[in-house]
Formats: C-alpha cells, sequence, structure tokens
C-alpha cells in the first residue's frame, strides 16, 4: 500500500524488537469471536490513475458545464486562484488545532485576522474562529442568546432560511425552548406588527435573516428595537456573506450567526462551509467555539494563543458553552483570503456587480412573470412567480445548460409557482437573456393556451 | 546543549506583520470583468440599507498577500513535516490524489440545489461512501450529515432519544466513562440528558461491576470509546452490550480510535447499536489547522427511521435521489447533506486502500504504538499495562519528582523538531502523556521519536531547567496564557 512507509522487513524488525510473534499477537485482546476473518466488502485498491478517472466521470455526472441561478444559502462566486495555492501548503492543510501556540503561530495569526475583518465587516466587536455552517451557527447562537437572557422562547421570522429553521427545531428540541414563527408582508420583509404581538415575558431573541431568504433586505434597526424594549436579543442571520460589501451590517443585533461560504468556498454540493458568530465584547464568555486571542512570549514579543477554553467542552465537559470542538478552520483561512484579496473597495465593488446584475434580470423577468416582494430593497436574490409551473420551465432551461431558480412551493407552498432566482458577478447577460426569454416563452404559450380554451368554449 | 536532536535544524525564517500593517490605500490584489449590463444607482436600489463604509478592511496586492500567508505557514508544525504524535487525533498522511479530485469542476461547483438528474455524480460518491462506512463498521444504516465528531455524537443521541421516546420514555441518563472526551458529556447534555459518570477499573477498561450497578431503566445509553482514551481494547465488551440491552438501554460508540479496528473488527459485530466515525481521523481527511471535519454516524436497524433527514435512496428506475418523507427522523442537524467535500476525499482514502491496505493500516497502526511503548517502557512512567492498541498513554510521575510536568516534557520534543502528543489526557491518568503514532511513521522516524524522549528524559534528571523554559528553539517561547485570557485582545485594532 503506497501510504504505508514500511517494508516487510521493517515490519519483521518492529515485531522482534516489541517480542511478539507475530501482528495477530497484538490483536489478540480483541475477543476471538468478534474478529474479522475476511476482507471487508469494499472495492479493491485501486491505483491512483484509477481514482482520478473514477472521479472524473462522477464529474462529469453533476451538472459541469451549466450556468445556474441557484442561490437560497450557496453562492456561486468567483474563487481567486491564490486561495487554493495558499491553503494546499501542508502547513495550514495538514497542521492539527493550534492547541501548541509555539508551532502553530501561522494557523493563530491567520484566525486573529479573520475574527478582525469579521467583526469589520459585521459591525460587531469580537467574532469566534468558526462553526459547523451558517444553519448551525444561528442555533448556537439562539442558545448563546438563551443563556444571555435566562429566557427561553424564540421568535424565528418565516423569511429565514428554511433549512436554518429546521436545524433550529432540532437543536432546540430538548433544551426546552419554544420556538414560533413570525410572517412576512407581501413587501418581503417581517410582519412587524405580527411580530410585536408574538412577544412574551419569556422570549430570549428574535432569530432574523437580512438579506432574507427572499434576497430582502430586512428593516433591522426597527427589530432591534422592539426586541431591545422588551428585554430581548437581536440574532441576526447573514447568508450571503458578499452582501456586506454594500449593505449596511446589522449594527443593532446582539448577535450574528453569518455563514462565510461566499468569501471563496466552493459550493462544493453544500460543504464544507464556513459559520462564524460574531457579537459585542460583554458577551463574548457565553460564546461558542474557538477564540484566537493576542498576547505576549516571556521576552514580550508578540503571539496569539487560543484563549478563553473554560466555555470549552474539554474543559468543561457537560457545562460547556457548546459541544463544539473541530470547527472549519481550513475553510476559514480561504475566507480570510478572499477578503484580503477584494478588502476595502474590492468587497464594495463586487457586491455592488451582484446588486447590479440582480438588478437587471429582476427587471426583465418582470415584464413576462410576476415579481414578489418588490416592496422593500433587496440584495442579489428575487422571486419570480410564472402561470405555469416553475419546474417544467427549469427541465426546458436545463436543455440550454442553465439551472433555473429554485421552486419555493417545497418550502413556502402558499407562493404558488414561485421560484427564488439569483445573479452573482458570474452570471453573465446572455444567459439572463436567455432564462427571462424561456419565461416569456412559456407565460405566452400558457396565454395562447387559455386563449385557445376560451376560443372553444364560445365556438361551442 | 548536549542532547541534540537528529531530526531538526534551526533555519532563518521570516518575520510577518498583520495584515492591517501592510495595507494602504489604492493597493490593490482583485480585478473585476467590465459589466455587461447597464450601471445602477444603487442609492436608489438600496436606501439607507446602503453601506457607506467598510472600515478598516486591508488594502493589500498580490504578492503581499502570496507572502504574508507563506510566511505565516512556515510557522506551523504539519503532517507533512513530520510526526504528529497525538493521541486519539489519529494525526495520518493525508493523501495529495483526495484533494485533487475534491477540486474537480463537477463536484468543486455542484449546487446542492441543483436537479437530481443533473447531481448523479454526487450522489453516487455519497451512496459509494456509505455503503462502505456500513460495511467498515458492520452496521445496518449511516447519514453523513453531521459536520464533525462532536456534531456526530449529538445526532446519535438525538436517534437515541427518539427511540425512546417512540418506546413511549425518553428515559434521563447518559452513563459516561470516566476516560470519555469532554464531547460526548457536553453532546448529552445538549439532549438534555444528564450525565452519570462510570469509574474505570483498575486495567483502565469500564468497571462491568459498577455498570451493572449504575444501569437502570432511567439510563438511556452508554457512551463508549473502543478502544478506549488508553488505547485499551474493551475485553467485556460483550459483557457490556449484553448489560445494556437487558435494561433497555443502548450502545453507543465513539468512534475516534476506529483507526485500531478497521478490517480487523467491526463494532456492529461486538453489540454497538449506534456509533460516529471522523473521516478527518480515521479517513485521512485533513485537519486543516483545527477543521473541517466530518462526523458520520452509523445505526443499527432499529434506529433506521430516526435517521436525519433527507437520506439518499435508490429510486425504481436506478437513480438516486434524496427522500425526505421521513416521518420518525430526528430532522435536519446541518443545512443541505453535510461536508460533502471530505466525503469526497475519504471515499478517495478508502479506494486506494482497498481491503488489503485498509486491514494493513490497521496493522501498522498498532505495530507502531506497541513499537513506542517498548522503547520508552521503563523512562516513562506507564500506569497501565495491559496492552496497547494504537495509541499507548504514559505519566509524568518519574519526571514530576523533579519537578518537570507533562506540559513542559512536550514543550521540550518541539525543540527537538516533533509535534508534542497529547497533553494531560484522559482524565484518569494524572500528567498523562498520550502518544498515538498512526500507521504514517516509519521506523526511522519512530525511532528519532524515541531518542528524543529519552534524551528529554535525561535532561530532566541532568538539567531540569532546560526543559522547563522549553522551547528554546521556536520564533516565540512561551505564551503568556493567563494575560490573554484575563485580558482578552480578540482582534487588531488601529
Amino acid at each position: 500500500m503506497r501510504y504505508l512507509p514500511k517494508s516487510p522487513a521493517d515490519r519483521e524488525a518492529l515485531l522482534k524488537a516489541i517480542g511478539a510473534q507475530s501482528i495477530d499477537d497484538l490483536f489478540a485482546p480483541i475477543p476471538a469471536e468478534y474478529r474479522l476473518n475476511r476482507d471487508l466488502k469494499v472495492p479493491r485498491q485501486m491505483a491512483e490513475s484509477e481514482i482520478v478517472d473514477w472521479y472524473r466521470e462522477r464529474s462529469r455526472e453533476n451538472g459541469d458545464g451549466y450556468a445556474t441561478f441557484l442561490g437560497a444559502g450557496a453562492y456561486y462566486h468567483y474563487r481567486p486562484v491564490i486561495i487554493d495555492s495558499l491553503i494546499s501548503r501542508g502547513e495550514f492543510l495538514t497542521a492539527y488545532t493550534p492547541y501548541q501556540a509555539e508551532i502553530s503561530q501561522g494557523t493563530l495569526q491567520s484566525i486573529f485576522e479573520f475574527q478582525t475583518m469579521i467583526c469589520e465587516l459585521t459591525g460587531m466587536e469580537v467574532a469566534n474562529a468558526s462553526m459547523y455552517d451558517g444553519s448551525t451557527g444561528a442555533a448556537e447562537a439562539v442558545m448563546m442568546a438563551v443563556r444571555l437572557t435566562g429566557r427561553n422562547s424564540v421568535l424565528v421570522a418565516r423569511s429565514v432560511h428554511p433549512e436554518y429553521r429546521e436545524v433550529l427545531d432540532t437543536y432546540a428540541s430538548h433544551q426546552g425552548m419554544p420556538l414560533a414563527t413570525v410572517p412576512f408582508l407581501d413587501s418581503g420583509r417581517v410582519d412587524l406588527k405580527a411580530l410585536e404581538k408574538s412577544f412574551t415575558p419569556d422570549t430570549a431573541c428574535v432569530l432574523l435573516q437580512s438579506p432574507n431568504f427572499f434576497g430582502t433586505i430586512e428593516d433591522v434597526e426597527a427589530i432591534a428595537d422592539m426586541a431591545h424594549q422588551r428585554g430581548a436579543m437581536l440574532v441576526v442571520s447573514i447568508a450571503e456573506a458578499v452582501s456586506l460589501g454594500i449593505v449596511e451590517p446589522p449594527r443593532q443585533a446582539d448577535i450574528v450567526a453569518m455563514e462565510a461560504q461566499s468569501f471563496g468556498v466552493p459550493l462544493g454540493f453544500g460543504g464544507p462551509y464556513c459559520g462564524v458568530i460574531a457579537t459585542k465584547e460583554k458577551y463574548v464568555r457565553q460564546m461558542p467555539g474557538r477564540l484566537v486571542g493576542q498576547t505576549t512570549d516571556r521576552n514580550g514579543k508578540r503571539g496569539f494563543v487560543l484563549t478563553l477554553a473554560t466555555r470549552e467542552q474539554h474543559i468543561r465537559r457537560e457545562k460547556a458553552t457548546s459541544n463544539i470542538c473541530t470547527n472549519q478552520a481550513l475553510v476559514a483561512l480561504m475566507a480570510n483570503i478572499f477578503m484580503t484579496v477584494y478588502g476595502k473597495v474590492g468587497l464594495r465593488e463586487l457586491a455592488k456587480q451582484n446588486v447590479t446584475k440582480a438588478a437587471y434580470a429582476h427587471q426583465h423577468f418582470a415584464k413576462h412573470g410576476k415579481l414578489l416582494f418588490s416592496g422593500a430593497p433587496r440584495f442579489h436574490e428575487f422571486v419570480v412567480q410564472t402561470t405555469e409551473d416553475p419546474y417544467a420551465i427549469n427541465s426546458r432551461l436545463l436543455g440550454h445548460k442553465i439551472v433555473g431558480g429554485l421552486p419555493l412551493r417545497k418550502f413556502y407552498p402558499e407562493l404558488g409557482n414561485a421560484a427564488l432566482w439569483c445573479c452573482t458577478e458570474l452570471t453573465t447577460r446572455s444567459v439572463i437573456d436567455t432564462a427571462v426569454g424561456l419565461v416569456a416563452e412559456s407565460e405566452r404559450s400558457v396565454r395562447a393556451g387559455k386563449e385557445a380554451e376560451v376560443q372553444e368554449e364560445v365556438t361551442r | 546543549m548536549k542532547h541534540m536532536t537528529r531530526k531538526a535544524t534551526r533555519h532563518v525564517n521570516q518575520n510577518e506583520n498583520l495584515l492591517f500593517e501592510k495595507s494602504s490605500a489604492g493597493k490593490a490584489a482583485w480585478k473585476l470583468p467590465p459589466l455587461d449590463v447597464p450601471e445602477v444607482d444603487t442609492k436608489e436600489l438600496l436606501g439607507s440599507s446602503e453601506r457607506k463604509d467598510l472600515g478598516n478592511m486591508p488594502e493589500v496586492s498580490e504578492i503581499e498577500i502570496i507572502r504574508h500567508f507563506t510566511r505565516l505557514s512556515t510557522w506551523n508544525y504539519a503532517i507533512d513535516l513530520g510526526m504528529y504524535p497525538l493521541g486519539s487525533c489519529t494525526m495520518k498522511y493525508n493523501p495529495r490524489v483526495n484533494e485533487v479530485v475534491s477540486r474537480l469542476e463537477g463536484l468543486a461547483n455542484g449546487h446542492p440545489y441543483q436537479p437530481e438528474k443533473i447531481s448523479q455524480g454526487a450522489l453516487r460518491i455519497i451512496k459509494t461512501l456509505s455503503d462502505c462506512l456500513i460495511e467498515i463498521t458492520g452496521m445496518d444504516a449511516i447519514t453523513l450529515q453531521p459536520a464533525a465528531g462532536a456534531h456526530g455524537e449529538l445526532t446519535g443521541l438525538l436517534m437515541v432519544r427518539a427511540y425512546h421516546q417512540a418506546k413511549g420514555n425518553p428515559r434521563k441518563k447518559v452513563l459516561i466513562p470516566d476516560s470519555a472526551h469532554g464531547t460526548n458529556p457536553a453532546s448529552a447534555a445538549m439532549v438534555g440528558y444528564s450525565v452519570e459518570n462510570l469509574k474505570s477499573n483498575e486495567r483502565g477498561m469500564v468497571d462491568v461491576a459498577a455498570l451493572t450497578a449504575q444501569m437502570n431503566e432511567d439510563v438511556a445509553a452508554l457512551m463508549l470509546t473502543n478502544p478506549n482514551t488508553l488505547g485499551v481494547f474493551e475485553q467485556e465488551i460483550h459483557k457490556i452490550a449484553e448489560l445494556m440491552h437487558a435494561k433497555g438501554g443502548l450502545l453507543y460508540m465513539d468512534g475516534a480510535n476506529m483507526n485500531a479496528l478497521v478490517g480487523k473488527v467491526r463494532p456492529g459485530d461486538f453489540g454497538v447499536d449506534v456509533m460516529h466515525l471522523n473521516l478527518h481521523k480515521t479517513f485521512s481527511t485533513p485537519h486543516g489547522g483545527g477543521g473541517p471535519g466530518s462526523g458520520p454516524v452509523a445505526v443499527k436497524q432499529t434506529l433506521e427511521p430516526f435517521l436525519p433527514k433527507p437520506v439518499v435512496i435508490t429510486k425504481p428506475d436506478g437513480t438516486l435521489g434524496f427522500e425526505y418523507n421521513r416521518p420518525m427522523s430526528v430532522g435536519r442537524v446541518r443545512a443541505f447533506y453535510g461536508n460533502f467535500g471530505m466525503f469526497v476525499r475519504a471515499l478517495a482514502y478508502i479506494l486506494a486502500n482497498g481491503p488489503d491496505g485498509l486491514r494493513q493500516t490497521t496493522e501498522d497502526a498498532v505495530l507502531n504504538a506497541n513499537y513506542i511503548r517498548k522503547g520508552l517502557e521503563g523512562v516513562y512512567d506507564l500506569p497501565y499495562s495491559t496492552p496497547s492498541m494504537h495509541e499507548v498513554v504514559f505519566s509524568d510521575k518519574v519526571q514530576a519528582k523533579k519537578g518537570v510536568k507533562t506540559g513542559d516534557i512536550a514543550k521540550r520534543l518541539i525543540d527537538y523538531g516533533f509535534h508534542p502528543y497529547t497533553v494531560s489526557f484522559p482524565l484518569i491518568v494524572p500528567g498523562a502523556l498520550m502518544i498515538e503514532p498512526t500507521e504514517s511513521e516509519s521506523k526511522e522516524e519512530m525511532d528519532l521519536f524515541i531518542e528524543a524522549m529519552r534524551s528529554i528524559a535525561e535532561e530532566v534528571e541532568e538539567d531540569p531547567q532546560t526543559v522547563l523554559t522549553a522551547p528554546h528553539s521556536t520564533r516565540v517561547s512561551r505564551l503568556d496564557e493567563v494575560a490573554a485570557a484575563r485580558k482578552p485582545v480578540l482582534r487588531w485594532k488601529p
């Protein structure tokens, strides 16, 4: 086996040194009746070239070469090539969690930079070293608010990503945290009146997403005021990190739970991604996840260490702020490099291109289908309602090697034939025009079909 | 220095400030293509939601970014540089073909919501990996959704709870041996179970008499790591499983140490009902400085209805798809389907090994741990003489007499060119040195390690001060962790 650095003679020498007759001696502690005396039924050992070929085949079966209008929590942005050059360095790729600070300063300093940039972008004071993803990050942020307020119940906007809400349901199910859902208005924003009525003295926090699942930017300030007046917290989930380049961050929030996938992380069929929690300094001791802090060595030299570990499971066990141990460090490094590449000016320009492409697209879609939620500002996603089933339109689009918007019936049956479309800087005008053309054609043919029916009625 | 290492030589490495300290207005590392659609007035579109300023975000050029992160990288120790003997962390070689195949266009750019018709490649990878892991563990069904080991524990315990709930009583407690990882009790607490400690016996194994006394109908499950954190196989595992099952409890296995078992014995065959795996340990996906991981959970048939949704199924037409209609499911534990990129890598590892390679890997891992045990026995105290599997735990009992603790020995090991072992864990061994070489170490590398550890033991006798003030060869000396926690500085400020 090519990964194993031992010759048969080496193995003999080791056995001899140990004083064992054969390798079986070393497995003697396993009761004989349980030992496996056959080969595992897994594919035979393959050569590297065979492995690459097998995966190339899988890659071809997986939408290779399609343009996409899908977003909904996973966004297709350009990834500067230096991200992979740098994260492929073995010193980053094959290092463990930086518990031994003296020989982990590279990882530690880069996390410190990551924490700093997340603070700058979200308007928060502290950020952790990462969580698994946006969905679990949002659930953990809510649990944090529950601990901080000493209250238990949670108000969740229905415009939060449906799968994030499902994850929160699962996390909350055995922790005595009742959840209530708050509806959205025709503008796409949270229904403030309904929200106001939903508060109880036990409300720990409101969970909001902005831009929300429909791409609409919420009125964070108004909701923060409402929550704070009632002694509750505001937790804001951000699923599209690039929006922070041009959308005012939720500075009034108490906790921000973010998904940083858009910052240079491949779509990768849903993971690994990079969650982050950011908050105010005064709440840091209830924050889950690893944190890197600055300190000095014995000669007064600046250095970085993992800190505030008394929040964590390896010290506090069942009393820890969370069970999280492994996080998404290498993915956070991708995000770190991405944020550095675009920086102060580039991130804004990038975000602006996203807004601009989406604006072009929704203006044109609106001429044929019905643009929902047009009453509030949005980032780069929009919902179009068609007469025809969006699955049918999408299946025609696939013929043009285009993946259309996400049909919403599964998550929001009341929206009927609606689909969520997303444009990024990678969506070309010609792809938009093709998609708009197919929606227009669909509407025409449905209308023609209806007219023909009417005509038939009349003639009969 | 009298005792210097053959493994490493000091060499110059570059200093580097924080990114923000190199930034100046007008530098850039980006260039966007020209817009192919009309410009818009963002003020009009976004109104008061428009952001005015991005604060202290950096402005640097591409070459500076390359140098910045390359310099930082040289300050890290890594498997690619040498042995990384962290016990229970399984720091094995991370094959490069894994990285190449995970970056193939169709896999790297696959959107989780793209139609199933054009997702067959990803679904096939999920299905094939699932089948392999079910065979390796001897279980009946699996979910790949959990993002890491602790997330797997949470998922497994949610299923345990759902199983008991379906029988009418979720039960109250989870039993956890005192040698367990801290994630075990933390996960149990998140599922609303109280934690009851289970003492180990003098051989470092579950005390079956104590288990018999503590097991009753309030206990939902026992969470067992096998081999446990002492590297010891629980020889009375069949009795343990029987005891649990007799009172209606379930046996949960923490698969952190699965690298000792693959191809030699299957947890499903010795009575385990539910277990998680760590793809970033046993199946070679890179640790990446702390993640990403992946923590699949395998279960017996009785727990299958409770798996998180969706699950992957084969449809009547032979294609693969996601099944969401799972009324008994514990729900979702993560958006989308889990850390798919890690599935790609773990499966590539299994394919590169095949059944013979997987077995040889396990044998080498156990052989290596026993070789190190033999090489250090008598020099360091071995608190449990029970046979070792893939890792061995010593204590600092001998060295502590000179005032030198396990943490000091670990720091001195850095000067010898090695990453330290796991320090002060498991908690049942005071002053533990927990060593797991994995199969990836050659005889030469292990001989250097043994030589280094023996040399440090001599230093403790002759010149303990050198050990107490180590490391001496790193860019920073011991860092003030107390000050870092007392007055936290968690971000750069201008």
